[in-house]
């Protein structure tokens, strides 16, 4: 299969501008004979929903939540990156687009990459009109502040609730839309097929979470913006209904999956308690300002913090890191974390946990100061733990929190069905093998506000569609499958409940296909992955019925797409013979233990097409080529 | 520690609910309080009888999605923190917690603590938002806003939407919710020119959805996990009379 990424030639900064020019256009009278599914209510689907409404296009629009303003969106702290340059230090289009490109190691498509950067002005705009706010300066200007990856201050916000703020904003203009009967919610239902007619996107199945009725719903195109897949560790930052099902589902019925081992691990979260732990707390990363990271230089040593003395202490990151010490990045943090735990040196009840500690910092500075810089960080740790950080250390360890790769999209987000986009983090265009903060919420506004609204309508306009009815063949078949899967999952009458089932395959990817990978742990991965999916489908125990509200059902169909999306993972890991961003392949490093990639075998988007069950999936190679952001070694020493 | 949980059950909106009473011997005084319900879902599961459906998602505060009544107080004892967010330290050995669902004639039960809060999004729907088509906006910093005012629209724009001011209120008046909405947008130069027209299509919807009416009472106050003051209400109450009347 060629892949085309459509993505035009010429001058990168007029590249948006001419495709948008060449793009065909649906005139305002007719965009009301169209019909768009768009599944999911976060940033992205949410803000694309509403502009297609604003349009004049007929919208379904859908999400598993009680309402569209819960998405997991909401809870993104940090801020959104725009390259306005009101600060006057040097910021542009150019730097963002330079900044994120390498950033992400190299592993994006550069016109992508420019483009995002060039509608971050849009997008700040669009927010502030909306009412989003954002924090302000006592002129009444707004205000801005930097973060990670970059060297100007470029990151808007709105205290540490940027997410939540951005998501209502777009939830607002979403209800606005449903008021005027434009689009029609459908809350609490969540998509189970996509419907594939004569090799075009024509609908979605979807089951209604509350009376557990399959129905099929035919559009002209569908829109998927179903966010990440981290919960295929069971333990992440996401939220507990945060799925892959509907990126995974469209991929068994053609879709391209690109880069799935590309994940994000967040070295500061707050560590795990118990077996029952449900969730996994981000802490905001910049405590590593002031805070030392250790561990006891002797294995299993139980001494509470406090009675380790000074010399028997290593500070591993400052030992390893001279010059960028506790504020290396992401990926290295996360990566030496697991390696001292792994020695037994971790510490905490479970051993998996490294110290942050202020100690130092307070006397240097006083309580005071540490107060005012991360009053809030340190109240939220002690409700969650019940210790308090200003006497102890506290304790953090790297937790998954969000994912690179997804469904393949050429420049007009776009997968390989025809008439199915994907936006937002479900798709895997922008970041490559790495995300920078405050990116995310840039990328999912970007999609849904001024991508998708301008390139969706060339894909009506020049095609013929053949009216199709849920009575179609296509649609009878997607609902059987369905229903057959309903099914089986109630009909397997095991011993164990769904998480006991799940947390076992979180077990397995955490350890081969987390942090750190190597060939022989992911053969063991590729081995163990079938024998749990073969587990979990003979003991799962789900009670209850399909026709009711059955949370325990609906947790199963999602854990049981997680257990064939890892293994796709782990292929892909094991096919990526380099480092790259996330990916940290341990033959794969540099003396000094960085990452090593390999941009002669490697500068390609992977792209895995589904070959049917029990068949090895196959891979498809975008080639990238950087004209513009030549490739180079990231390093921290 | 040992936790003694007496829980409604109801099956669906139709049938009765009763409250049945649990025991869990072994709860770590580190889990949330949700994770605490995680556990006894499991072992209901494996004795065969069905699990106590609540909502949930983020479990970090955020979302809003999650709540119920833990001995009469909407989110449980802690002030403002939500569900997820309570931690069973907080809770001590051999004591016995009454969980009920949202407590509110627009907020029907759906099932267990799962209640319908889709008045909410008909609120917001009538009027609750900025009316700016996507691309029209001028630039970002074309219209100063006042720190002052920013700041205490952010404080209004906190709310998560989770219904446990209206679940507090005797009179299960959604005025809180309203207030917050109105003030966030309100306080903005954004938000001027809908500002009366926001106010009174909002309350119009709340009074269809069958939602009580405010006599200050503070209870929704009291219980909000944002913290929202009351202060919302009145300015609610100012921009309805000013539309109404034309004063104020």
């Amino acid at each position: 299969m060629e892949l085309d990424s459509k993505s035009p030639a010429g001058p990168i900064e007029t590249r948006w501008e001419r495709q948008r020019f060449n793009l065909k256009l649906v005139n305002p009278a007719n965009k009301r004979k169209y019909t768009i599914i768009v599944v999911g209510t976060g940033l992205a689907g949410g803000s694309a929903a509403a502009s297609l409404g604003e349009l004049g296009y007929n919208v379904n629009c859908f999400c598993f939540q009680d309402s569209p303003r819960r998405a997991h969106s909401i809870a993104a702290q940090g801020g959104i990156n725009a390259a306005k340059n009101y600060h006057n230090d040097g910021d542009s289009v150019y730097r963002l687009f330079y900044d994120t490109v390498k950033g992400g190691d190299f592993r994006a498509r550069e016109s992508n990459v420019y483009r995002l950067a060039e509608i971050s002005l849009n997008i700040i705009d669009q927010c502030v009109a909306q009412g989003v706010p954002f924090a302000r300066e006592y002129s009444g200007y707004l205000d801005n502040r930097s973060f990670g990856g970059a060297q100007v201050s470029r990151t808007f916000y709105a205290r540490g609730q940027t997410g939540q703020q951005l998501l209502l904003g777009a939830y607002q203009a979403l209800e606005r839309q449903i008021g005027a009967g434009q689009v029609t919610m459908f809350p609490r239902t969540e998509m189970l097929d996509l419907i594939v007619v004569e090799g075009r996107a024509r609908g979605i199945v979807t089951r209604n979470l509350l009376t557990g009725a399959i129905e099929s719903h035919i559009a002209d195109a569908v829109v998927l913006a179903t966010g990440g897949y981290a919960n295929v560790y069971y333990l992440s930052t996401n939220a507990q209904g945060c799925n892959a099902t509907a990126i995974w589902r469209a991929y068994k019925r053609g879709a391209l999956f690109a880069n799935p081992c590309f994940t994000q691990i967040h070295p500061t979260c707050i560590p795990v308690s118990g077996e029952y732990q449900s969730k996994l707390t981000l802490m905001s990363e910049s405590l590593r300002n002031d805070g030392r990271v250790w561990v006891p230089l002797k294995k299993g040593d139980k001494r509470l913090a406090a009675q380790i003395p000074e010399n028997e202490r290593d500070y591993f990151l400052e030992r390893k890191y001279p010059s960028f010490g506790n504020l290396v990045p992401r990926d290295v943090a996360s990566r030496n974390a697991k390696q001292v735990c792994d020695e037994g040196r971790g510490v905490g009840e479970s051993g998996l946990a490294v110290y942050l500690d202020f100690r130092d910092a307070i006397a240097r500075l006083g309580k005071n100061v540490i107060k005012e810089r991360y009053g809030n960080l340190f109240d939220m740790y002690e409700r969650i733990t019940g210790e308090d950080p200003y006497q102890t250390p506290m304790r953090i360890f790297p937790a998954s929190h969000y994912t690179m790769g997804g469904l393949w999209v050429d420049y007009n987000l776009m997968s390989t069905i025809p008439g199915m986009y994907v936006i937002g983090e479900a798709n895997f265009s922008d970041h490559g093998a790495n995300r920078l903060g405050a990116s995310a919420l840039m990328q999912g506004l970007g999609d849904g506000y001024f991508v998708l609204p301008n390139t969706i309508g060339d894909y009506l306009a020049s095609t013929k569609f053949e009216k199709v009815d849920t009575g179609h063949a296509a649609v009878r078949e997607a609902e059987a499958q369905v229903a057959a899967i309903t099914a089986r999952l109630l009909g397997a009458k095991g011993t164990r409940s769904v998480d006991a089932c799940y947390r076992e395959l979180g077990k397995v990817m955490w350890e081969y296909c987390g942090m750190a990978r190597n060939a022989a742990g992911l053969k063991q991965a590729l081995a163990k992955i079938p024998e749990l999916r073969e587990r979990f489908w003979r003991d799962v125990k789900v009670l209850g019925s399909g026709e009711e509200l059955n949370q325990a059902l609906e947790r199963a169909g999602r854990a049981a797409d997680f257990f064939e999306l890892a293994e796709l993972m782990c292929l892909d890991a094991l096919n990526r013979n380099e480092s790259c961003g996330g990916h940290f392949r341990e033959e794969y490093q540099t003396p000094e233990g960085e990452a090593a990639r390999d941009d002669e075998h490697y500068s390609y988007a992977a792209a895995w097409e589904f070959r049917g069950a029990g068949n090895a999936p196959v891979v498809h190679k975008e080639p990238l080529t950087f004209e513009y952001v030549h490739p180079s070694q990231r390093s921290y020493k | 520690m040992r936790i003694i949980l007496h829980i409604w059950r109801q099956r669906n909106a139709g049938e009765k609910g009763r409250m049945v009473r649990y025991e869990l011997p072994n709860v770590s005084e580190h889990m949330s309080f949700l994770e605490m319900l995680d556990v006894l879902n499991e072992e209901l599961t494996m004795k065969g009888e069905e699990p106590v459906a609540f909502d949930h998602d983020c479990r970090e505060g955020i979302c809003g999605m999650c709540g119920a009544m833990v001995n009469g107080i909407a989110h449980g004892p802690l002030p403002g923190t939500t569900l997820c967010q309570l931690h069973m330290r907080h809770f001590k050995d051999g004591d016995e917690l009454y969980l009920e669902p949202w407590r509110a004639r627009a907020f029907p039960v759906v099932k267990d603590l799962v209640v319908d809060r889709s008045a909410f999004d008909r609120i917001i729907a009538a009027g609750g938002f900025i009316s700016v088509a996507t691309g029209s906006a001028p630039d970002g910093n074309a219209i100063p806003v006042q720190k002052e005012s920013a700041e205490n629209s952010m404080d209004a724009a906190a709310c998560i939407g989770c219904g446990a001011c209206v679940a507090m209120c005797p009179n299960a008046s959604a005025s809180l919710f309203l207030g917050a909405k109105i003030a966030h947008l309100g306080l903005l130069p954004q938000g001027q020119p809908e500002r009366e027209s926001r106010a009174v299509a909002m309350v119009a919807q709340a009074n269809r959805e069958l939602f009580g009416s405010c006599t200050n009472i503070g209870e929704c106050e009291a219980v909000c996990p944002k913290d929202i003051k009351l202060e919302v209400i009145a300015r609610m109450n100012r921009d309805f009379i000013r539309a109404k009347c034309g004063v104020g």
